[in-house]
């Protein structure tokens, strides 16, 4: 076919686009993964039996802002990285802040403790669980966004792949907060980090495969 | 270029078939001189390069944001059809690059004689529905995309993306068997 026809065909009864059908699609689909992820935890896991007490220490907050921050940030990221052209760059110190701040404040913590108890600051009693139980809750958010970018076009599959995976991982740490008993800095700047890498290497490894268009 | 090419899109998102087909022709001869210049090692690509990149801005038009520059949004495309084109094709070409010329220039003139003898019919049996239905109707039938679209149930998109891929699928075919 001559492309002069290709473009007369294209355009020929070219019918009125929505663009906001593809930010409802979006929000729908990582709605309904969070969704998917909460009733998963709530259904295998179980929330956390002191969770009233817990609500009114700040180290639950933190830990809480420690991952629905990077889930914020990573959503919008993400469904920019499916428009061709956008920006992204603030995206990545936005994604920082929490993480050093978690730094600091583990080190502080770390560094104040006795010796002897350092090492239950770093793994609790859990450390081996946390970022396997991340990574199960990432799945229906991993799943239903990398499906929803199907309709958008990555033009940077690797990036795009590891950014969902970054933010479905968050929204797996912000849910698994509200099941995990462990509350010291030096624990959560680790294993909830690492819980959020690994769906974002998953991404990242898969993005040129499953983000193709 | 970026303002007047923004407006017809734009005019083109809301549904209006001039500005929009403006906006493909203008951006299509934009785009023919931007593979042009890059693909000097193969410029009999540059025409399916180009038809590639213009169904992909056709197909994923409700990406484009006003806040973002269309230039950015059109190179962005472009630059992935572009390196998808050579991871497809750069390494085979660059192994047989003076032979892949010479084989155009037999395929094509193999291509007028087999066109005349071969029975389209039966060519496109060997098709899928997907491509098969929308250039029986819209090809040989002389439908309108619409009306094909409303007979097979495809939306208008399938139907057109049908046409294109199915004739470059027949061509292929033809090719092939000679």
């Amino acid at each position: 076919m001559k492309t002069d026809e290709l473009i007369v065909m294209l355009a020929t009864g070219v019918s009125a686009v929505d663009r906001n059908e593809t930010r409802r699609r979006f929000a729908l689909a990582t709605g309904l993964g969070g969704l998917l992820a909460l009733i998963l935890m709530l259904t295998t896991l179980g929330l956390r039996t002191d969770l009233a007490a817990a609500l009114a220490t700040p180290m639950f907050w933190a830990k809480l802002a420690f991952a629905v921050v990077p889930a914020v940030v990573g959503l919008i990221a993400v469904f920019r990285l499916g428009r061709p052209g956008a920006r992204v760059g603030w995206a990545f110190i936005v994604l920082a802040v929490p993480v050093l701040a978690m730094w600091a404040l583990g080190v502080a913590q770390l560094v104040a403790a006795p010796a002897e108890n350092r090492a239950a600051l770093l793994f609790g009693r859990t450390w081996l669980l946390c970022p396997l139980l991340i990574g199960l809750l990432a799945t229906p958010v991993f799943i239903l966004v990398l499906s929803a970018l199907k309709d958008l076009a990555p033009t940077r599959p690797t990036l795009t792949g590891a950014m969902a995976g970054i933010a479905s991982g968050a929204v797996g740490a912000t849910v698994y907060c509200l099941h995990c008993p462990e509350m010291a800095a030096p624990f959560v700047s680790v294993w909830y980090l690492l819980g959020m890498l690994i769906p974002a290497v998953v991404g990242a490894a898969c993005g040129r495969r499953v983000l193709r268009w | 270029m970026e303002e007047r090419l923004r407006c017809l899109l734009i005019a083109g998102l809301g549904g209006d078939e001039k500005s929009y087909l403006a906006f493909l022709g203008q951006l299509g001869a934009y785009l023919r001189g931007y593979f042009v210049r890059r693909l000097t090692g193969f410029p009999g690509d540059v025409e399916d390069l180009l038809q590639e990149t213009l169904l992909a801005v056709h197909n994923k038009r409700h990406t484009y944001d006003t806040s973002i520059p269309l230039t950015a949004w059109v190179h962005a495309i472009a630059k992935y059809k572009f390196v998808d084109f050579l991871r497809a094709h750069g390494r085979q070409a660059a192994l047989t690059d003076t032979l892949d010329e010479e084989s155009e220039v037999f395929a094509s003139k193999q291509t007028e004689a087999l066109e005349a003898s071969i029975d389209v019919q039966d060519l496109l049996e060997s098709l899928p529905n997907r491509y098969r239905l929308p250039i029986l109707h819209v090809k040989l039938q002389g439908l309108s995309v619409a009306e094909a679209a409303a007979l097979t149930g495809m939306s208008e998109s399938a139907v057109k993306v049908g046409v294109h891929r199915g004739l470059k699928a027949l061509m292929a075919r033809v090719g092939g068997e000679s």
